[in-house]
C-alpha cells in the first residue's frame, strides 16, 4: 500500500471512529439528562431466541442498575472513540452494547419488529455499526488523530 | 519541546467535538423536560393512589356463594379460593404458555379474612366442585338447597350472588331483609319494579350492599375523574364506549357440561319466576341469550361501560335513551340482540367550559356493540379542548380547535397528534408528551404488565372494599344509588330496543316516563320471536 493510500485509510477510519463516538455520546448524554428515561420498554418487549434473558433485565429490582450501566457504557464508548484514547476498550464495549441491542430485537424472519423505520432481514444498522466497531478494534487510529498522537509526538521529540 | 498547530489539531481535535456534543445533548434533554413540566403544570393532574381500606380484623367473615358458575368461580378466586381443577388447568397452561400469569397473580394476591362456609347451586357438579376444593378439616363447606335456607342458616354473614339476572333481586332482597351482606353481580335487577323494591330493601337494611362493578377500582378511572374536574378536556359533548367481540365465549355460547341432565340440575329452581319451559341445557348454560333470564348486551355489558363512565362523571340516569340493533351475527335461537347501538342523552350535563358562558351544554353517550367483530375500538371522551382515551391506562390529546390550549398550540408547544398526558397506574412516573415508542409499548399493554411487577385484580379490590365496609363500616363505591342508576339505564336501553322507540326519564318523579298502554316490565320480560324481535306499538 502506498503511503498516500495508508494515510487515506487512516483518515477514513479515524473519521468513522469519530462518527461512531459521536453517535454513542449523544445517545448517552440525552439519557443522563432525562431523569424519566428508562430502557424498560425496550427490554420488556424483547423478542427472539434470547428474549427471555432481556425481559428478565427489565425486572423492577434491577432496572435502575441496568439503566445506569447503559448510559455509562454509551458515554465511555463516546469519549474514548472521539478522543482516541483507550479506543480499543471503547470498541469492545461498543461491540458488546450493540450485540445486546441487536439480540434484544433481532431482525429475524418471524420475529415481530417494533418501531423500525426500514426493512431488515438479519442485517440491520446495529449489526453494521457493530461490524464497524470491529474495524476500530483491529485498526486503532488514536495515534493518527487523537490524544495518543500527541503523546507519540512528545515521545518522538524526547 | 514544541507542538505545531497541526499537531495540536490532530491530537486534541476530539475535545471540542466532545464539548459540543455534551452541550447539545444536555440542552436538548433539558429543554424537552422544561416543555414537559410546563404542560404538566398547566394540566395540574394528580394521578390517584390506590385507595387505602381498613383491614378486616378479628374473626373471618363467613361468606356463602350463590351461583358457582363461571363468574362465581372467578369471584371466589378474588376472595382467595381457587378450585383444584382451576389450579391444575393453569399449571398445564403455564407449560404451554409461560407468559400466562393467572396463577401467579392469584398466589400473590393478599389474603382476605374470609371463610367460605356455604354454597348454593342448582347444578350438583358445580356445588360439589366448590365443596371439594374449599372444604378444610376445620371448615366443611355446606351445600344449601335454596338461597332462603342459606340466608336463614345463621352460618353466613354475607352472600355473593352470581346467578342469572332474574335471580339477582329476589335473592338480594331476601338477604338484605335478613341483614345478610350482599355482593351481587350486574345488572342488579331484571325488571323496573324489582329495582325500586331492592332500593328500598337496601336502604332499610343494616347489611352492606355492593354491586359488582369492579371497574370502580381501576386507578386510571379515578385519575380520569380529577382530569375532568380540572377541565383538562373542556366541555365533553360525546363519549363513545364499545363492545367488540368475535368469539363463542364472547357471544355467550358457553360450554355445556357433560354431567348436565335433569337429575343433576334442579330445573324448577333455575327457572324461578321465568316462564315454565321443559328442561333445556342450552338455556341453562347460555342463559344470557334470552330475555327470560338475562338482559342482553344492555344489561350484561353496557351496564359496565355506563357505570365506569358514571363513576368518572357522575351524570346519573340519562334524560332519554334510543337504541337500535338486531340479531345479526348469531342467529342461533337467541332473542337478545348481538349488535346494539344505544344513544343516551344528557342535555343538561356539562363538564365546564373554556368558551363563552352558556355556549356549551349537553352530552351524548354512545354505546356501540357487536358480537361479530373484535377490532379494539377504545373508550373516548371528546371535549372541546381535548380527547381522552380511557382504558387501564389513560392518554390525552389536545384538540386542534381548543380555546384553552390555543396559545400552546400556536407556539407549537402542543400538537394535536401528540399526547400531552399519559398515565399508567403500573408505571412509576406520569409521562407527558409520550414518545412514539413509549406510546407503542403502552398500547401493547406492556407497561402495565411488567413495571409494577405485581398485577392486581380489580375484582379483588372491589370485594376487599365490600368486606372492609362489612366489618368496619363506611361507604362502598358501588352501592344502591349507583346500582339503581345502572339498572334503570340498562332497562331503559332494553325497553327502547324492544319497543323501537325513545324512553324518557323523569328526574323529578324519579321514574321512567310512562307510555300509555305499555307495561314496561312486561315488555322487559317478554320473549320476542327471534325471527321478529320487535314489539311494535
Amino acid at each position: 500500500m502506498t503511503e498516500t493510500n495508508t494515510r487515506r485509510l487512516k483518515n477514513s477510519i479515524a473519521f468513522l471512529r469519530v462518527l461512531i463516538g459521536w453517535h454513542f455520546l449523544y445517545e448517552g448524554v440525552t439519557k443522563v439528562f432525562n431523569p424519566d428515561w428508562t430502557s424498560f420498554g425496550y427490554l420488556a418487549s424483547a423478542k427472539g431466541p434470547l428474549g427471555g434473558l432481556f425481559r428478565a433485565l427489565a425486572n423492577e429490582s434491577i432496572i435502575g442498575v441496568v439503566d445506569v450501566l447503559n448510559w455509562l457504557a454509551l458515554i465511555i464508548v463516546g469519549i474514548t472513540l472521539i478522543l482516541g484514547i483507550y479506543e480499543r476498550l471503547g470498541a469492545i464495549v461498543g461491540i458488546l452494547l450493540l450485540a445486546m441491542y441487536y439480540l434484544a430485537h433481532p431482525p429475524f424472519p418471524g420475529v415481530e419488529q417494533l418501531n423500525v423505520e426500514g426493512s431488515y432481514w438479519f442485517v440491520n444498522k446495529n449489526l453494521i455499526e457493530l461490524a464497524a466497531c470491529f474495524v476500530l478494534l483491529y485498526f486503532p487510529t488514536g495515534d493518527h488523530f487523537g490524544i495518543k498522537y500527541l503523546l507519540n509526538q512528545k515521545s518522538k521529540s524526547e | 519541546m514544541k507542538w505545531t498547530r497541526r499537531e495540536i489539531l490532530k491530537g486534541l481535535g476530539g475535545i471540542p467535538i466532545l464539548g459540543a456534543l455534551w452541550w447539545a445533548g444536555s440542552a436538548s434533554a433539558i429543554s424537552k423536560r422544561k416543555e414537559r413540566s410546563e404542560i404538566l403544570e398547566q394540566l395540574n393532574i394528580e394521578p390517584s393512589l390506590p385507595a387505602e381500606v381498613p383491614p378486616v380484623t378479628g374473626e373471618p367473615i363467613r361468606v356463602g356463594i350463590i351461583g358457582f358458575g363461571i363468574r362465581g368461580e372467578q369471584l371466589c378466586r378474588s376472595l382467595g379460593y381457587a378450585t383444584k381443577e382451576w389450579i391444575a388447568d393453569m399449571k398445564e397452561e403455564m407449560i404451554e404458555n409461560p407468559n400466562n400469569k393467572a396463577l401467579e397473580v392469584f398466589e400473590q394476591q393478599d389474603k382476605l379474612n374470609v371463610v367460605i362456609t356455604g354454597v348454593c347451586d342448582v347444578f350438583d357438579y358445580r356445588a360439589n366442585r366448590a365443596i371439594n376444593s374449599f372444604s378444610s378439616p376445620e371448615n366443611k363447606v355446606e351445600r344449601f338447597k335454596t338461597h332462603q335456607d342459606m340466608i336463614r342458616s345463621g352460618k353466613v354473614d354475607a352472600v355473593v350472588i352470581a346467578t342469572p339476572d332474574h335471580w339477582h333481586a329476589p335473592m338480594s332482597i331476601d338477604a338484605l331483609e335478613n341483614n345478610v351482606h350482599v355482593y351481587v353481580e350486574k345488572p342488579m335487577t331484571h325488571t323496573i319494579e324489582e329495582t325500586y323494591r331492592l332500593k328500598e330493601a337496601a336502604e332499610k337494611s343494616k347489611a352492606v350492599f355492593m354491586v359488582g362493578h369492579q371497574h370502580r377500582q381501576t386507578q386510571s378511572f379515578k385519575t380520569a375523574q380529577d382530569i375532568v374536574e380540572k377541565g383538562v378536556l373542556g366541555h365533553i359533548s360525546i363519549i363513545e364506549t364499545c363492545t367488540n367481540r368475535n368469539d363463542d365465549n364472547g357471544a355467550w355460547n358457553y360450554e355445556i357440561h357433560p354431567e348436565a341432565n335433569e337429575n343433576t340440575i334442579d330445573w324448577d329452581a333455575f327457572l324461578g319466576n321465568a316462564p315454565k319451559i321443559p328442561f333445556n341445557k342450552n338455556h341453562f348454560f347460555r342463559w344470557r341469550k334470552w330475555w327470560a333470564y338475562g338482559s342482553g348486551l344492555s344489561g350484561d355489558l353496557m351496564s359496565h361501560d355506563y357505570d365506569r363512565l358514571n363513576c368518572v362523571l357522575n351524570f346519573g340516569i340519562p334524560k332519554s335513551i334510543m337504541a337500535s340493533g338486531g340479531i345479526y351475527t348469531h342467529n342461533d335461537g337467541r332473542n337478545v340482540p348481538d349488535v346494539l347501538q344505544v344513544n343516551m342523552e344528557f342535555p343538561d350535563f356539562t363538564t365546564g367550559s373554556s368558551q363563552v358562558k352558556n355556549k356549551e351544554r349537553g352530552l351524548t353517550f354512545i354505546y356501540s356493540a357487536t358480537l361479530g367483530n373484535g377490532y379494539g375500538r377504545p373508550t373516548v371522551l371528546m371535549g372541546h379542548d381535548g380527547t381522552m382515551e380511557l382504558g387501564n391506562s389513560l392518554t390525552i390529546w389536545p384538540d386542534g380547535g381548543s380555546t384553552k390550549y390555543a396559545e400552546m398550540l400556536e407556539g407549537e408547544k402542543m400538537n394535536p397528534r401528540v399526547p400531552i398526558y399519559y398515565y399508567d397506574p403500573g408505571a412509576n412516573v406520569p409521562d407527558a408528551i409520550s414518545s412514539a415508542t413509549s406510546q407503542y409499548f403502552a398500547d401493547k399493554g406492556l407497561l402495565w404488565t411488567y413495571v409494577d411487577g405485581k398485577r392486581v385484580d380489580s375484582t379483588f379490590l372491589h370485594m376487599r372494599e365490600w368486606l372492609s365496609c362489612v366489618r368496619n363500616g363506611g361507604t362502598v363505591s358501588c352501592g344502591i344509588k349507583e346500582g339503581f342508576e345502572e339498572a334503570i339505564t340498562a332497562h331503559m336501553a332494553g325497553l327502547s330496543w324492544k319497543l323501537g322507540r325513545r324512553i324518557d326519564w323523569d328526574e323529578e318523579n324519579y321514574q321512567i316516563v310512562p307510555i300509555e298502554g305499555i307495561d314496561f316490565d312486561q315488555v322487559l320480560l317478554d320473549s320476542p320471536d327471534p325471527e321478529n324481535p320487535y314489539i311494535r306499538v
